[in-house]
This record gives structure tokens, C-alpha cells and sequence, in this order.
């Protein structure tokens, strides 16, 4: 195809460049922001020359290397525990019904918030939840709350359990498209009919081909779950809070000088997560060294049942707590009185939604109108991008994939700051492009994501019969290409949609104090102890989400019978 | 009921809803013979695979036994039933070394990793591979993975031997030179083969008894 003739061609060689210059200019400038001041530069606040007592300050803070500490151990504990659960249960389960079914089952999670879930594990669990109040007194004999750290424990152990609920089902869905991209069936058959069992045969064959392409999406748990700051607010231990905490709450200080230790104390969060990640990757070449003699010795081991049964409990108890949990939100909203231990509210009202809708529609709206521009927007730029591949026949290369997860490897906290510094510098900061933008960086990669595998699954003859029907671009892609990729396409815009919703730190920091989204509500709410308020606030965020994820499902299928209808 | 040596199928019948795709038949295959199952697409070559695996889809129902010299094999998963299949597909794993390959086919109960090695590299020199041991699948030719698949499939020390149009992807030279030499393996072995094939030439080359699928149930169709 020659691009001369085309101008639109020339047009869609531009978009990956433009998302790349959106992208990682911004990332990488932030982290330069954000390293100045840790090395005692920031001009508007006096300091103008290079020295190390940001570094000194930043050793000073009374726990810190606990705090380091604690970021290290729950980051590392919950990704090593994700993927043993979505090995274990892949292994185990690849040949059931149930598994065959998970992706429809996890989908809408994917969709839910990760402060609405942790909220949720946190009404379940906590010694006044409703986990301790359904076994109590009868069989606890507990008449009044244990007196236990369930949620924010020193260990961080409800820490882990938060990040688990969500990135579980995530790996888990990485892993089901990556399966799609080998011939697993076939694969598997032939090392059954080897005589190996269906767990050995999975753990050997399966798992060294697939998993180089949930490499990338395992790194980003490991980054995410290390530095996330909204779960970890109201799941993580206070005394000392994870770095990440620690950092944000300096960021925040009244005294403006403490920007000097929280940016060496972000730099910190950049170089552990940097470690912890050139660790993981350290540790899977030896596995995969030591795992060699072990899958050529011929060992066929059968397991049976039993260990079947324990991988599909473990997943299904994670499902079971997220979508609970989520209940349990609804369940405080309509509280009357729920004395302790009451299993269930004693009386019901709607009055706490009606005293807090007039507060909760602004920051509804608001979280709605930059969820649904920053989907917009990534979408197409996501579309721009494949299509681009599909015209100009430039293939997929592996390394625009790291440059892709660029925003979810590097610690949000560790250039964010710095990114707010640049937009105070345009005189952006606190404006919606800005906000909108801070959004895209974080939903583009999840929408180009789910976008990509059936994008580039289509059949090219349907495009090429419309090009020769038609002769036109524009007109293939509006007629035949895009109607019939629309469900890939809606669900890729509900998934951009929901992760613009659960953005936290990317709102406080590009938005400037200015913008209240219901995320950011929920975690100022979660510190406080008003369950209704809470309930009301977490609930709403989980749901506007499952609603454009609802409607993804259902305008294809709607449209479709229309169709139908009309042909008959 | 005597059972003869080699494979049995006694009584199968396959359908798919009220579609009987297999009616009742009953096949013997000695040690040593190819019986070569033909018909159209569609018609239950690989339904009949399938059922031969243990691996058919919950839509099909199946009545009837398999035997592997007097062995009932029915109710098995495929890694119990000791079958080796070898599909159009090599399906060699690409993130194993050619030896690595036959090395995960050997059973466990050759011990000893010198030992182990000994075999594989045997084995190649018996395709005529020495010294690919070390090489990747991917960098081999057609041929060459063929005869590397079928190595494979043996050093598992199958009972029977089932053939999924194993050629079908091959050019007609090279296509000649590796039916000749996968034939005369399982000659020399003396397994019970099954080979599904569009192919005459396939059948012919295999000199066995040929069965033919499907001819009624399109029938019925059109």
C-alpha cells in the first residue's frame, strides 16, 4: 500500500508517536521533577542549591525504614500469593466448566473500584464487620467487638488481602488472553497423551509459553501493589503507614518544606520498587533454571480431586469477599440502628441517601464527566494506534509494550509531584485537561489493552471486501470495521472508564485540591468512622462503573436483535 | 467375550443430539496394522479421535468400549489410555531444545540422567538428527520436525498409534519420505495404528483396511 496517496494513512502513522509523547514525556519529566527537590532544588521555595538534606530530613521521620519495610514485604507477599492462587487455580482447573466461565465472572470486578472493594473487605472483616457479627455471640461468644486488629494490622495482612481481591482477578484474566494467543488445547493434549497428568502437564507446557506475555501485567501488580496509596489508607497498619503513605501524607504537610523529604522519600519509593522488580525478574530466571531438570526428569504426578477443590475455593472465596464486601456497603447505606451483633440492620431508611445526595452529585458528576472524556480519549487513541498497525502494516513490537506500561510500572507517587510542578508551571495545574490528561495516562494502557488481542484478530477480508466495495476508508472503518468490533470496543471503554474512576492520587495531585471525584471522597471518608456516609459514598463509586460495564454488554446484544428484527 | 491383541473398538456408536455421526461399529486393529479412516469433512474423523482420546466435547454422546490388548480403556483420562497421537501440527514444544523434547516424553521409570540423554540422542540418530539435540525446534525444517514429533511419540512407549492427518502439511516429495519413514517405525514396533486422512495416496502408502465415514449422515443432510 503506498501512503502517498493517502493522506488519512500519513495522518495514522502520527497517533503512536503522539501517544507516546503524551505519555512518556510527562512520566519522565514528573520523575526529573520529583528527583530536583530530593537534591535540595526548588527555586519557589528557597532552595536553590544541590545538597542531601532533603535525604537527611527524610531519615530523620520516625519510622521510616519500618514504613520501607512494610511497603517491600505486603507488595512482594501479595504479588508472589496472586500468582501462586492464578497458577495454582489454572493448573488445576484448566479442564472445568468453571474455568471455562471465569472470564464472564471476573470481568465486572475488574470494573469495580479498588477503594470501593477495600472499604468493603474492611466493613467485612473488622472486629465489629459483618463476618465477626454473623458468628457471633453464638459462636464466638464475643457480646461485645474482639479487641484484634483485623484490618489495618501490623503486618499489613488486610494490606494483602485488599490488593489480592483485585489483582487475582486480573492475572487470572492476563493469563486467560494469553492462553488465547498459543495453541493451548492442542498443546496440552500432547503432553497428556505423553501420559502426563493435567496439573503436570499444564505447569510444563502451558506456563513456560505464556508466561513472558503476563511478564509485564505481574511487574505492575508488583509496582502497584508496593505503592498504592488509597487501598493502603484504609487497609495498611498507621504506625508507621506504608512508604507510600508516609510520602503522600509529607507531600500534603501544612509545613511546605516537607516537600524536600517527600521528594527524596518518592525517589526512595522509585529505586525500592525499581529493586524489588529487578529482584522478581532475578528470581524468575532461577525458577525457571532450577524448574528445568525437574520438568525433564518425567515426572507424570497425578493430583486428584482434593487439590482441585482447594484452588477453586481459594479463587472463589476472593470473588465471594470482593462481592460481598461490596454488599455489605449497600447494606450500612439503609441502616437505621445495627447494633452489635445484629447480623442485619434492625431497622432500614432511606434517609442517609437523601441527606447526602445533594453532596454526593457534584463529585458524581464530576467523576462521570472525566471518566467518560479520559475513555473517550484513550479510545481513540487506541483505535489511531491499531489501525495504524492494520493500514500501514507495522506490527506489534514487543518493546512499545513496555513503553506501554511505562505509567503502571513506575510508583505514582514517585512523578506525580513532579508532573503537578510542570503543570503549575504551564498554569495547567487544577484545570480539566489537566485532570483529564493525569486520567489518560493511567487508562490508555487498560483500554489498549483490552482493545488490542480482538482487534488484531480480525479477519482483513471483511476489510478488504468493504475497501473494494466501497473504496473508502472512512467508510469501511465506520460501516464494517467498528460496528463490528463495537463489543470489544464498548467493554475496552467501560475498563478505561472504571480505572478513571478508582484514580486517586492522579486526581489530588494534577487536579490541585479543586476537584472532588467520589474516590477521593470515599478515601478521605474511610478514615472517619461514619459507616453510613462511607457505605453511601464507596457504594456509588462501585456501582457507576458497573453500570457503563452493564452497558457494554447490553447496547451490543440490544443493537443486534434490532438488527435481527429489522432483517426479518 | 475374547479379546483380540492390538486395538478394539466394540459396539461404538457417536451422536450429536438426534445426528448418529457414528453408527454402531465394531473395528479390530492387529499389532502392526494401519487401518486408514476416510470421509469428508464434517462426517466424524475427529469426533472419532476424539472419543479414541477421551477428550470429546459434552455435546457429543458416545456408547460403546475401547480395548488396547484386552485392556478397557473407556472410562481413562488420555494420559492413562498410553496413546501416542501425532496431529498435522508438530506441536514440538517451541520452549524446549529438540532433546528436552524427547527427554519430557521418556517415562519416569528410565532413571538417571546420562541414561535419559543416552535415549534421546539415540533416538535422533535413528531419524537421522544426530547432533540436533542442543538445536531449537523452530530453526529445524518441516521434515525434520516431523520426524523429531514422532520420535517423540514413541519414546513415550505408546500402546497404539493414532494418526491425524500427520502429512497433511507436508509438499508431495517430502510428504512421500515421511509417510515411508513414520510407517516403518511403527512397523518395526508393531503398534495398532489409526490413521485419519483426506489423502488416498495415505492409505494406499499404508496398505491397511480402509473405513469410510460419513457417507449416510451427509446423505441425510442434503
Amino acid at each position: 500500500m503506498k501512503s502517498e496517496r493517502h493522506k488519512g494513512s500519513r495522518a495514522l502513522r502520527l497517533v503512536p508517536w503522539i501517544t507516546l509523547a503524551l505519555f512518556l514525556g510527562p512520566v519522565l519529566a514528573g520523575l526529573a521533577a520529583t528527583a530536583l527537590p530530593a537534591f535540595g532544588y526548588l527555586p519557589a521555595l528557597g532552595g536553590d542549591q544541590f545538597n542531601l538534606h532533603s535525604w537527611q530530613r527524610l531519615f530523620e521521620v520516625p519510622g521510616l525504614t519500618r514504613a520501607a519495610g512494610l511497603s517491600l514485604w505486603t507488595g512482594l507477599l501479595a504479588t508472589l500469593l496472586t500468582v501462586i492462587l492464578v497458577f495454582g487455580f489454572c493448573s488445576a482447573m484448566h479442564d472445568t466448566a468453571l474455568f471455562r466461565k471465569s472470564q464472564i465472572i471476573l470481568s465486572p470486578l475488574l470494573a469495580t473500584p479498588h477503594v470501593a472493594l477495600a472499604i468493603g473487605l474492611a466493613f467485612l472483616i473488622a472486629p465489629s464487620g459483618w463476618l465477626v457479627r454473623l458468628v457471633s455471640p453464638w459462636l464466638t461468644g464475643w457480646t461485645r467487638p474482639p479487641d484484634i486488629a483485623m484490618v489495618q494490622d501490623s503486618l499489613g495482612l488486610a494490606l494483602v488481602l485488599g490488593l489480592l481481591i483485585k489483582e487475582v482477578p486480573f492475572i487470572l484474566l492476563m493469563t486467560l488472553s494469553a492462553l488465547n494467543q498459543v495453541p493451548t488445547r492442542e498443546t496440552l493434549l500432547t503432553a497428556r497423551s505423553l501420559g502426563y497428568s493435567p496439573v503436570a502437564a499444564w505447569l510444563k507446557v502451558v506456563l513456560p509459553r505464556i508466561y513472558p506475555q503476563i511478564r509485564l501485567p505481574i511487574y505492575a501488580v508488583l509496582a502497584f501493589s508496593m505503592s498504592v496509596v488509597d487501598v493502603a489508607v484504609v487497609l495498611a497498619p498507621t504506625t508507621p503507614p506504608p512508604l507510600s503513605v508516609m510520602v503522600f501524607r509529607m507531600f500534603m504537610d501544612r509545613d511546605l518544606t516537607m516537600i524536600f523529604p517527600a521528594s527524596a522519600g518518592a525517589c526512595l519509593q522509585f529505586l525500592l520498587v525499581a529493586a524489588a522488580i529487578g529482584a522478581w525478574r532475578l528470581g524468575e530466571i532461577l525458577v525457571a533454571r532450577g524448574a528445568r531438570p525437574w520438568m525433564l526428569r518425567g515426572h507424570r504426578k497425578r493430583s486428584g480431586p482434593p487439590l482441585y477443590y482447594a484452588w477453586g475455593g481459594l479463587v472463589i472465596s476472593l470473588v465471594a469477599l470482593s462481592v460481598v464486601g461490596t454488599l455489605t456497603l449497600g447494606l450500612w447505606s439503609f441502616a437505621h440502628t445495627w447494633f452489635y451483633p445484629l447480623a442485619l440492620p434492625s431497622a432500614w431508611t432511606l434517609s442517609h441517601w437523601l441527606r447526602h445526595l445533594p453532596d454526593l452529585a457534584g463529585p458524581a458528576l464530576t467523576t462521570l464527566l472525566l471518566g467518560l472524556a479520559a475513555a473517550s480519549l484513550a479510545l481513540v487513541l487506541a483505535l489511531g494506534c491499531l489501525q495504524n498497525e492494520r493500514v500501514n502494516g507495522v506490527g506489534p513490537a514487543s518493546r512499545m509494550l513496555w513503553l506501554l506500561y511505562l505509567p503502571l510500572l513506575v510508583p505514582q507517587i514517585a512523578f506525580l509531584f513532579g508532573a503537578q510542578m510542570l503543570l503549575v508551571r504551564l498554569d495547567l495545574d487544577g484545570t480539566w485537561p489537566a485532570l483529564i490528561w493525569a486520567h489518560l495516562l493511567f487508562v490508555f494502557p487498560y483500554v489498549f489493552l483490552a482493545l488490542a488481542d480482538p482487534w488484531r484478530a480480525f479477519d482483513p477480508r471483511y476489510r478488504n471486501t468493504a475497501l473494494a466495495l466501497t473504496g473508502s476508508r472512512l467508510r469501511t472503518f465506520f460501516r464494517v470495521e467498528l460496528p463490528m468490533m463495537l463489543k470489544p470496543v464498548l467493554f475496552a471503554f467501560a475498563i478505561g472508564f472504571a480505572v478513571s474512576v478508582g484514580q486517586y492520587l492522579s486526581t489530588i495531585f494534577a487536579g490541585g485540591g479543586r476537584f472532588t471525584t467520589l474516590t477521593v471522597e470515599a478515601v478521605t471518608l474511610a478514615t472517619g468512622n461514619d459507616r453510613r456516609v462511607i457505605g453511601i459514598y464507596a457504594l456509588t463509586q462501585a456501582v457507576l462503573p458497573l453500570l457503563v460495564y452493564g452497558m457494554a454488554i447490553v447496547l451490543p446484544a440490544f443493537l443486534q436483535r434490532r438488527q435481527e428484527r429489522r432483517n426479518r | 467375550m475374547k479379546h483380540p491383541d492390538g486395538l478394539l473398538l466394540h459396539r461404538v456408536t457417536i451422536s450429536l443430539g438426534a445426528l448418529a455421526l457414528i453408527p454402531e461399529t465394531t473395528l479390530t486393529v492387529a499389532p502392526g496394522e494401519i487401518t486408514t479412516v476416510m470421509g469428508p469433512s464434517g462426517t466424524g474423523k475427529s469426533t472419532l479421535l476424539n472419543y479414541l482420546c477421551g477428550t470429546l466435547a459434552p455435546a457429543f454422546s458416545a456408547s460403546g468400549q475401547i480395548f488396547i490388548h484386552g485392556r478397557d480403556i473407556s472410562a481413562l483420562p488420555i494420559e492413562k489410555r498410553r496413546i501416542g497421537i501425532l496431529f498435522q501440527d508438530d506441536l514440538l514444544f517451541p520452549h524446549m531444545s529438540v532433546g528436552e523434547n524427547l527427554l519430557f516424553a521418556l517415562p519416569r521409570s528410565v532413571k538417571g540422567r546420562h541414561r535419559r540423554q543416552d535415549l534421546a540422542e539415540q533416538a535422533l540418530d535413528e531419524a537421522g538428527l544426530a547432533g540436533y539435540y542442543q538445536r531449537s525446534p523452530g530453526t529445524l525444517s518441516g521434515g525434520q520436525r516431523a520426524r523429531v514429533a514422532l520420535m517423540r511419540t514413541l519414546l513415550s512407549n505408546p500402546e497404539i498409534i493414532l494418526l491425524d492427518e500427520p502429512f497433511a502439511k507436508l509438499d508431495t516429495e517430502l510428504r512421500t519420505v515421511i509417510r515411508q519413514f513414520v510407517f516403518a517405525h511403527i512397523a518395526a514396533r508393531a503398534l495398532p495404528t489409526l490413521l485419519v486422512t483426506h489423502d488416498i495416496r495415505d492409505a494406499e502408502a499404508a496398505g491397511g483396511p480402509l473405513l469410510s465415514l460419513g457417507a449416510r449422515a451427509t446423505d441425510h443432510q442434503s
